[in-house]
């Protein structure tokens, strides 16, 4: 197939009413074509042992689209992000010496193969990934953490490292930019502080703030609110949302469902390492594959219930509901 | 007095030798490898070993000193590589075994009677085969003793001020370019690998060939140290095995790793312990509890005692920054 | 006040004082005449002491008395015929030298009047055709009023030498049999010592570099026992066992246990198994000295299909005997059960009842018993036990523990065994010294090909 996606970024839908309206008409089920994909996987299986931990046969995934990525615990969504960003290796890869039987795993961003990329290439490519457990570098400065984050920095060839000239003015530019988005993640005043100093919330901040140092095409985010104290789960929430509305496409893992309701324009189900369902959040969660994935893992947890929600992030809840409705209407 | 005066004298002598200029070069090549990389090479004697093979037979068969230097440090770039290539993809335990068996390796192979004509075999190759042109570049006399306080070396020949002074010049030279990369970004990205490579991998880094370098880097810095060292010794396959590198790790830890002058300040701090003991060991102590053979043995107890005991309770040696503690949890 | 020396030739005193104060206790001992010649010596010597020349005479035969000590030795070439009319000589750090002749037997002796490290070489223009020497240099300690003995380990035979030990015709096949049953048995010895070493990787996730020590201590102990207190073998081996599973215990309850509940990372506990090897090599000097200490008394000769020693064959027997135990333990008992899950998840295992701690000291200290019991059927089987034998295998163990799939028992032993025949049977081919190099290479090509080992599972990332 030929590649005559403008990935520029006048192409990109700004304005979220217009892009909702496109989703709109995408077909309810598992790997249903998308407007305009940015990311597109094939044949992608991972066996541990004996078991299957992942098998998606096909994704797409909207370009300026916040898409969620669920499923009950074990579902296999974060072996299906560590594949598709380098750091796992399917099953179902080409071979290096050749060999093996197909379908074989692809998959294309922004019209790039990445089959058997790794980890730093696909970064480079455009498609930042943060991680469940936070990784931020803890014996270093907050600033450091996000200068590592940069890319085009000469300095990091291990010969120009020696000449200060030749790196100088990049390090400027990158350090206010750094300055810039600690100020938007409201971290600048610790940037002389080592990361370890964090409290669990702020590294996952950092490491966003971080990822965003290469205005990457996607951020993917690997369960973003775990581990945070439920007051900041607000503005990182916000925090998501101002992504997509600045220009990168986010794709996140999150395994509690009333998280992703509110701020999703995408919902794509796992369970058993497939693709069970996709939908806008307000329809999927009714799907009966869902029903039975969750139902399957915990008798106990309620689908739908805001109830469980603790009363600020209801409320928050509540104002954006609203907006939306100012939106639609 | 009489002692102090010993002792003074001893400790002195032990600052200006060429071999512990030797051992700090050493300790900064490893420097860079465990300080600041985080790669257990527990083959850096390996590395020192090739470098002097290297030059010496090299400047023996007639190559000259340039040419012969070129070697020694091309030897150990090439046999980074060798031990890289298959282990810096995997958990750092590998690298440890394969350095250790590597260096090994070299040193049996290296005394193996069926490379006599080349290695000398177990007795090595001796220092005048190869010191000539070293002495020949001396601007001092090349004959001849100099007195400076109470110490009185030759000019040139054998264990020289001369050789002393290009020693140390090398390992300031070295400290030199240790500063400068270790400030740059590339550095960063070296100490982003030593705490959490996947995290760097994740924002577009080539870890791989970041550990690459620094395997290189530092080991093309040891086989300097080993070419400082035959300089002032002969070339022996069993001077310089597997005692020499817990003597540098020692050295390290003593200093700081992951500090620029740790390795220099831990090296003299090692060899004046290890004169200190012998002088107090043969004035108090009577040779019916400890012959002179057995003070050798007795001070690497201590040293391996004392290297347990600093990685457990001051791992960051005294130059270093608990907080950027180069390795632990 | 001494005059300044320098550095290079401290190294150089040092040795020299150490063979001078050496030199001093013999002659007080033997009550011979001090000061017969002092060893030109560019190095000043501390008054105190008096530096003198050690006398060596080469004898046809030496006979061991109060002032005399023996350096003796036969040559054999590989059928265990003696090797006539080579040249050895001997000489000290000094001057001093003498040569000799083997006789018809091949043998040969020197007597020395003192103390010290003496440096024998083989000439290798001598040997007769078809006979080499692995090494041609040794050195050996004399000691005033004892014999020592001085091998050189002879391969292939001259025209006219008679098989006489073995009943193994030298051909290929021949020598490649008897070579793949040295390599079962080299398996089996290190299959003993890995797999604790594996057991320890697997349920603590380190890799214990002292490892190796601990299979010198139990050589070292079988000396003890054995050969200094006069206990029989098994006696002694069974006194190594129980002192290296002590050491185990007491370094899991003293050293290790403790750091684990200070959260010491990986790479820091890596570096203290470090340390402890280093100051564990030194300890076995300061008290055993660098030569080898002889464990078994007498020669044996090579029988049997093997073609092996009696010693060898009982050591594969008890090898298997103890690896058939300890592999029915870990599948049929609770606690071998509970390590393998501790081996397999440890917070799964914890969080299933099992307790950690207790099975991770259990596994100290049947590794370090293990490791003994190799240690003392290794110098039993190769003739003595030295400071080094331990790090000569440690490269071989972790070979077999990553070839075989670090953290599996039975990938361990199966390891073991491939590393062993590979490494015997690679002499085939390749010079003696380079044996170690061709487990190197083994290890680098699992490192590459497969590096979670044969047996071992690939692991989960991220």
């Amino acid at each position: 197939m030929p590649e005559t996606t403008d990935w520029s970024s006048e192409t990109y839908d700004f304005d979220r009413a217009a892009l909702r309206a496109k989703l709109r008409d995408v077909p309810q089920e598992p790997g249903s074509a998308k407007p305009q994909p940015i990311l597109t996987v094939d044949n992608v299986v991972r066996r541990f042992g004996g078991m299957t931990a992942v098998e998606v046969e096909h994704l797409e995934v909207q370009r300026g689209a916040i898409t969620a990525l669920i499923g009950p615990n074990g579902a296999g969504k974060t072996t299906f992000f560590n594949l598709i960003t380098g750091f796992d290796r399917p099953s179902s890869a080409k071979s290096r010496f050749g060999g093996g039987q197909g379908p074989f795993a692809t998959w294309r961003f922004q019209g790039e193969s990445l089959g058997a990329t790794s980890a730093f290439r696909v970064a480079r490519t455009g498609m930042v990934r943060t991680f469940q457990l936070t990784k931020a570098l803890s014996a270093m400065t907050v600033m450091d953490n996000m200068l590592l984050g940069a890319k085009d920095q000469p300095g990091e060839h291990m010969l120009a490292a020696l000449a200060r000239p030749l790196w100088r003015k990049r390090e400027a530019e990158i350090r206010e930019k750094a300055t810039d988005l600690l100020a938007r993640f409201k971290l600048d005043t610790k940037a002389k502080d080592y990361a370890g100093s964090l409290s669990g919330g702020q590294r996952k901040l950092l490491e966003m703030a971080r990822a965003l140092m290469s205005d990457p095409a996607m951020i993917m985010l690997d369960e973003p609110m775990a581990g945070v104290n439920p007051a900041l789960t607000q503005s990182l929430l916000g925090h998501i949302q101002d992504l997509r509305d600045q220009g990168t496409s986010v794709l996140f893992v999150e395994h509690d469902m009333h998280m992703v309701r509110h701020i999703s324009d995408w919902v794509v189900v796992m369970a058993e390492g497939r693709i069970v369902a996709e939908g806008p959040p307000e329809h999927v969660m009714q799907h009966q594959a869902v029903v039975d994935a969750y139902l399957g893992s915990h008798h106990d947890q309620d689908l739908g219930d805001d109830s469980v929600l603790d009363e600020d992030f209801a409320a928050a809840v509540a104002d954006e509901d609203a907006e939306r409705a100012e939106e639609k209407a | 007095m009489n002692f102090l005066y010993t002792l003074f004298q001893d400790g002195g002598a032990a600052i200006i030798s060429s071999t512990t200029a030797a051992f700090a070069l050493a300790a900064i090549g490893l420097n860079v490898h465990f300080g600041y990389t985080g790669l257990v090479n527990i083959g850096q004697a390996g590395f020192m070993l090739l470098g002097a093979y290297g030059f010496a037979i090299v400047v023996e068969q007639g190559g000259g000193i340039l040419l012969g230097v070129l070697a020694g440090l091309a030897a150990a770039a090439v046999f980074a590589l060798i031990l890289g290539i298959p282990t810096l993809r995997l958990r750092g335990d590998y690298l440890a075994i394969v350095t250790i068996a590597a260096a090994e390796i070299i040193r049996i192979v290296g005394g193996d009677q069926s490379l006599a004509p080349l290695t000398g075999g177990v007795a090595g190759i001796p220092n005048a085969k190869y010191s000539d042109q070293f002495i020949a570049l001396s601007p001092f006399p090349k004959a001849g003793l100099f007195t400076f306080g109470p110490w009185t070396y030759p000019y040139s020949a054998g264990n020289s001020w001369w050789l002393s002074l290009v020693g140390w010049a090398l390992a300031l030279l070295a400290a030199l370019v240790v500063f400068l990369l270790f400030r740059s970004p590339w550095g960063r990205a070296i100490k982003g690998i030593r705490e959490d490579e996947d995290a760097v991998r994740s924002l577009g880094k080539n870890v791989f060939a970041y550990k690459m370098q620094s395997l290189v880097l530092g080991g093309v810095i040891g086989a300097l140290g080993g070419i400082v060292f035959v300089l002032g010794a002969s070339v022996q396959p069993d001077a310089l095995g597997r005692t020499t590198t817990f003597l540098l790790y020692t050295v390290l830890l003593l200093g700081g790793a992951a500090t620029v002058l740790g390795p220099i300040l831990g090296s003299f701090l090692y060899f004046i312990f290890v004169v200190w003991l012998q002088d107090v060991v043969a004035q108090f102590v009577p040779s019916t509890v400890m012959n002179s053979s057995q003070i050798p043995q007795f001070t690497y107890i201590l040293v391996g005692a004392g290297l347990m005991l600093l990685v457990i309770f001051r791992p960051q040696g005294i130059l270093g920054n608990k907080k950027e503690l180069s390795f632990g949890a | 006040m001494r005059e300044p020396i320098a550095p290079r030739r401290r190294a150089h005193r040092i040795r020299l004082l150490g063979i001078a104060l050496l030199a001093a206790a013999g002659v007080s001992l033997a009550a011979v005449a001090p000061a017969m010649a002092a060893t030109p010596s560019p190095t000043p010597t501390p008054t105190n002491t008096v530096v003198q020349s050690a006398t060596i005479t080469a004898v046809p035969q030496c006979t061991v008395d109060p002032a005399l000590g023996c350096v003796a030795g036969t040559l054999n070439d590989g059928n265990g015929n003696g090797v006539k009319g080579v040249t050895i000589s001997m000489s000290d750090a000094g001057s001093d030298a003498a040569s000799t002749v083997t006789n018809a037997e091949g043998h040969f002796a020197f007597k020395v009047s003192q103390n010290g490290l003496y440096t024998l070489t083989l000439k290798t223009s001598t040997l007769p055709s078809g006979v080499k020497a692995a090494v041609t240099q040794r050195k050996v300690q004399a000691v005033v009023g004892a014999l020592r003995a001085a091998f050189f380990e002879l391969s292939g035979s001259f025209k006219g030498s008679k098989a006489t030990t073995s009943t193994v015709p030298t051909t290929f096949i021949g020598t490649a049999g008897q070579l793949a049953a040295q390599g079962l048995l080299l398996g089996l010895l290190l299959a003993l010592a890995s797999i604790g070493l594996s057991l320890i990787y697997g349920t603590t996730g380190l890799s214990n570099f002292a490892h190796a020590e601990q299979v010198t201590l139990g050589g070292f102990m079988a000396y003890s026992f054995g050969t200094v207190l006069g206990l029989p073998f098994i006696l002694a081996a069974l006194a190594a066992v129980v002192v290296g599973a002590a050491s185990g215990y007491l370094q899991d309850r003293f050293i290790w246990g403790p750091l684990r509940k200070r959260g010491l990372g990986l790479t820091q506990l890596m570096v203290v198994t470090i340390g402890l090897s280093f100051a564990a090599e030194y300890v076995f000097q300061y008290f055993y000295g660098s030569q080898v200490q002889s464990v078994s008394s007498g020669v044996q000769l090579n029988t049997g299909p093997l073609n092996i020693t009696p010693a060898a064959y009982w050591s594969m027997l008890v090898s298997i005997v103890v690896l058939v135990l300890v592999g029915l333990a870990l599948q049929r008992t609770r606690i071998g059960r509970a390590a393998r899950a501790v081996s397999d998840n440890r917070a799964l295992a914890a969080a299933s009842g099992i307790d950690v701690d207790r099975v991770i000291r259990l596994v100290w200290t049947v590794a370090m018993g293990l490791a003994a019991l190799s240690g003392a059927l290794y110098a039993l089987v190769y003739g003595g036990i030295q400071w080094s034998t331990g790090v000569q295998i440690l490269l071989l163990l972790f070979a077999a523990v990553t070839l075989g799939g670090l953290g599996t028992a039975f990938g361990a032993l199966v390891g073991s065994i491939v590393i062993g025949l590979v490494v015997q049977l690679s002499t085939l081919f390749l010079s003696n010294n380079v044996k170690y190099a061709t487990a190197l290479f083994i290890l680098i090509l699992v490192l590459v090909f497969r590096p979670q080992g044969i047996l071992g599972r690939k692991e989960r990332v991220g």
